[in-house]
């Protein structure tokens, strides 16, 4: 789960590191109001969305002046900004953050993750701030520090210190740095993160080390014990057809092509959607029904596939194991009724009760179009939206 | 011969007594020797009861002491399944199976270190499946998890998957053309487990009735890539290949947790031209693994 760079923020804040002073705000008005509390003769306007690359696309101003902020917030609030991570479509801009200004000597890198080859807390740091960090990693892999931090130990004062210097933190600042740096990693392993990133942390002119970015995501299966996160989530920055397939337990994202699939397990459902492109043609979305694939739950798969208004026909694969392929294809024939399936439809099923499921789906009076193989059932939904 | 369990493994369920536990124990049970394998269950709350014939003791190590048994198959919800991963390990046995889906990944961390430490200090090693696997099964002796039984046939091909219906695909694969599996393992969809592929494939390699192996990787982490690095040098077997995953999009997690894509040796493309290139016989189409297989033989 991701939240926003003001949640970001406050969470850091609460661990004890330093961050500018800021409000988040929803209206223009907010907006003057909120630097007006401020003070100061310098603002950021920033504009709050999940995407990174904010700046890039024009969501990040620098005012001078209160009726600087009212412009920037009135362009950036209700803008569609577009980043590289955001897609050419963009994110609507719903929130802003008014911070007091900074004054940057130096922009560094500094973030935490989790390492899958050491099983281990990666720490890493970069005297490449306020740049794309997968940038730096591409071109100057040498300027970017790692260290791996055993959850037992947590990250040692030498770690620290190895990270400080080596960006080449100056020595008066150098203890505010181990402090951030160990700060940094407590936050992630105290909200179970999967990724918390401050991009850039900086050195300001009185040797100051603050956060001026937050960026964090979270791992979805230790949410039960963050309530005070999940609070956080912002709806509007999520697919509303995830959102709904979520509620139904169904793992489900959207993709670009026009054949809906509905499968069984994320690995089987991955290689179904591979062999669409195999054959030709693109899957409009992943869709994982889990190992109990239910009337109502295959019913409501059909139902969100079929909001997508570019799917032309809908590829069901079902490997039937402790699930039985009659139980499924009951499930399939009453799905399709319900909501009066106009686009083509080929079923794979195999496994348990194949035979059944098979003669289910030919006894329903329905246009099901039947296939032994992955390969045969792709081919098969291809041919017919052509 | 198969690697890690036979028809003489004897089997702990840690979790037996809830919906899932239980349920498939049952079935587990019913699988060819599975009544004489699953000897104990695990329940602090009903120790010396009985449940499916099975006598319920309060921790793993007295089910171990009093059953002799050498593995666990754990079912306990995420919340309480790392702490029932340590308490298999801190019992001395051989091997943990863990099928729970959800674990916190920090939970994984700790529990993982853990183990690691205490062998560097010299204690037993306990080998973990898992978790959010289907487990593993040595064909028409013993199966320990959640997969069909009926799928598998006696053979002389190994299986290893991160994902349980792809393992199901590809040896319902084999069984229809003839071939049969000397083991088929899954080593789960999380991003931080026990046993990986190249453990798995290792163990292939050095047994002498595994004639072939089919590897099945998915996108996110450097596991498949190390284990093709690893044949290219060790394997004598040949092996095909599958990732899956050519067309899912970066940053997205596509339902397996360990399933995503965050830098360029991540995706699909990426690991199929790895596991060519250390000689794998890589195949884009999922449906025909088990053919490709069997020309090579």
């Amino acid at each position: 789960m991701k939240i926003h760079e003001y949640q970001g923020k406050e969470i850091l804040r609460k661990f004890g590191v330093t961050t500018p002073r800021g409000v988040p705000c929803f209206s223009v008005d907010e907006a003057v109001k909120a630097a007006e509390t401020l003070g100061g003769k310098v603002w950021v306007v920033k504009a709050q969305i999940h995407a990174g690359g904010r700046g890039k696309g024009g969501g990040v101003k620098v005012a001078k002046s209160l009726d600087e902020v009212r412009q920037y917030a009135g362009q950036i609030l209700g803008m569609q900004l577009v980043t590289h991570q955001t897609g050419p479509e963009g994110q609507k801009v719903r929130r802003l953050l008014i911070e007091e200004g900074a004054d940057i000597k130096k922009e560094y890198y500094v973030a935490a993750l989790t390492d899958r080859a050491t099983q281990k807390v990666a720490m890493m740091a970069s005297s490449e701030g306020g740049m794309d960090i997968e940038e730096v990693a591409h071109s100057t892999p040498e300027k970017i520090l790692k260290v791996f931090v055993d959850p037992a130990t947590g990250l040692t004062d030498e770690q620290a210190l190895y990270l400080s210097n080596g960006i080449g933190v100056p020595e008066g600042s150098t203890a505010q740095a181990v402090d951030t740096l160990k700060k940094l990693y407590t936050t992630y392993m105290e909200t179970d993160a999967s990724l918390a990133e401050i991009n850039p942390l900086i050195l300001e002119g009185n040797g100051t080390i603050k956060a001026l970015d937050a960026k964090f995501n979270f791992d979805s299966n230790a949410l039960y014990r963050h309530p005070e996160i999940v609070e956080f989530r912002d709806l509007d920055e999520e697919d509303a057809d995830e959102i709904e397939a979520s509620k139904f337990d169904l793992a489900y994202i959207s993709l670009d092509g026009n054949i809906g699939c509905l499968v069984n397990g994320a690995g089987l459902a991955m290689a179904t959607m591979d062999t669409i492109k195999l054959f030709g043609a693109e899957p409009a979305n992943f869709l994982d029904v889990g190992g109990g694939a239910t009337t109502e739950k295959v019913t409501e798969a059909f139902k969100i596939m079929l909001k997508n208004p570019k799917v032309k026909g809908i590829l069901v694969n079902i490997f039937g194991g402790i699930m039985r392929c009659d139980t499924i294809a009951t499930g399939v024939v009453t799905a399709a009724k319900e909501v009066h399936l106009s686009v083509p439809l080929v079923v794979r099923m195999k496994g348990t009760n194949e035979e059944i499921g098979k003669q289910i789906l030919r006894d329903s009076g329905l246009p099901i179009i039947a296939a032994d193989t992955m390969a045969e059932a792709a081919q098969k939904i291809v041919d017919a939206v052509k | 011969m198969s690697i890690l369990i036979n028809k003489d493994t004897k089997v702990i369920t840690q979790g037996i007594t809830g919906k899932t536990g239980q349920f498939h124990t049952e079935k587990c049970q019913e699988y060819a020797n599975g009544k004489e394998c699953f000897v104990a269950g695990v329940n602090p709350k009903k120790a010396g009861e009985k449940i499916l014939d099975v006598p319920i003791f309060g921790t793993v190590k007295e089910a171990a002491a009093e059953t002799g048994a050498t593995v666990s198959v754990i079912y306990v919800p995420p919340a309480g399944a790392a702490a029932a991963i340590w308490e298999a390990v801190e019992a001395d046995l051989d091997l943990a199976i863990c099928i729970t889906e959800g674990i916190p990944v920090r939970d994984m961390l700790e529990v993982r270190n853990k183990m690691k430490k205490k062998v560097a200090a010299g204690g037993k090693e306990t080998l973990l499946l898992g978790p959010n696997c289907p487990g593993l099964i040595t064909p028409e002796e013993i199966k320990i998890g959640i997969m069909p039984g009926h799928i598998h046939r006696k053979g002389r091909i190994g299986v290893v998957s991160r994902s349980g219906t792809l393992t199901y695909e590809a040896v319902a694969q084999l069984t229809e053309i003839g071939l049969g599996q000397s083991s088929a393992v899954g080593i789960g969809g999380d991003p931080i487990n026990g046993l990986k592929h190249i453990d798995v494939m290792r163990m292939f390699n050095d047994d002498p009735d595994t004639d072939a192996v089919i590897m099945i990787g998915e996108i996110g982490g450097p596991d498949e890539a190390e284990a093709a690095q690893w044949c290219k040098a060790n394997m004598k077997k040949p092996i095909v290949g599958f990732i899956a995953g050519v067309t899912a999009p970066a940053g997205k997690r596509m339902g397996h947790a360990g399933a995503l894509i965050s830098g360029g040796a991540d995706t699909a493309d990426a690991k199929l031209a790895i596991m060519e290139e250390c000689g794998f016989t890589v195949t884009r189409n999922p449906s025909e693994m088990a053919k490709l297989l069997k020309a090579m033989l």
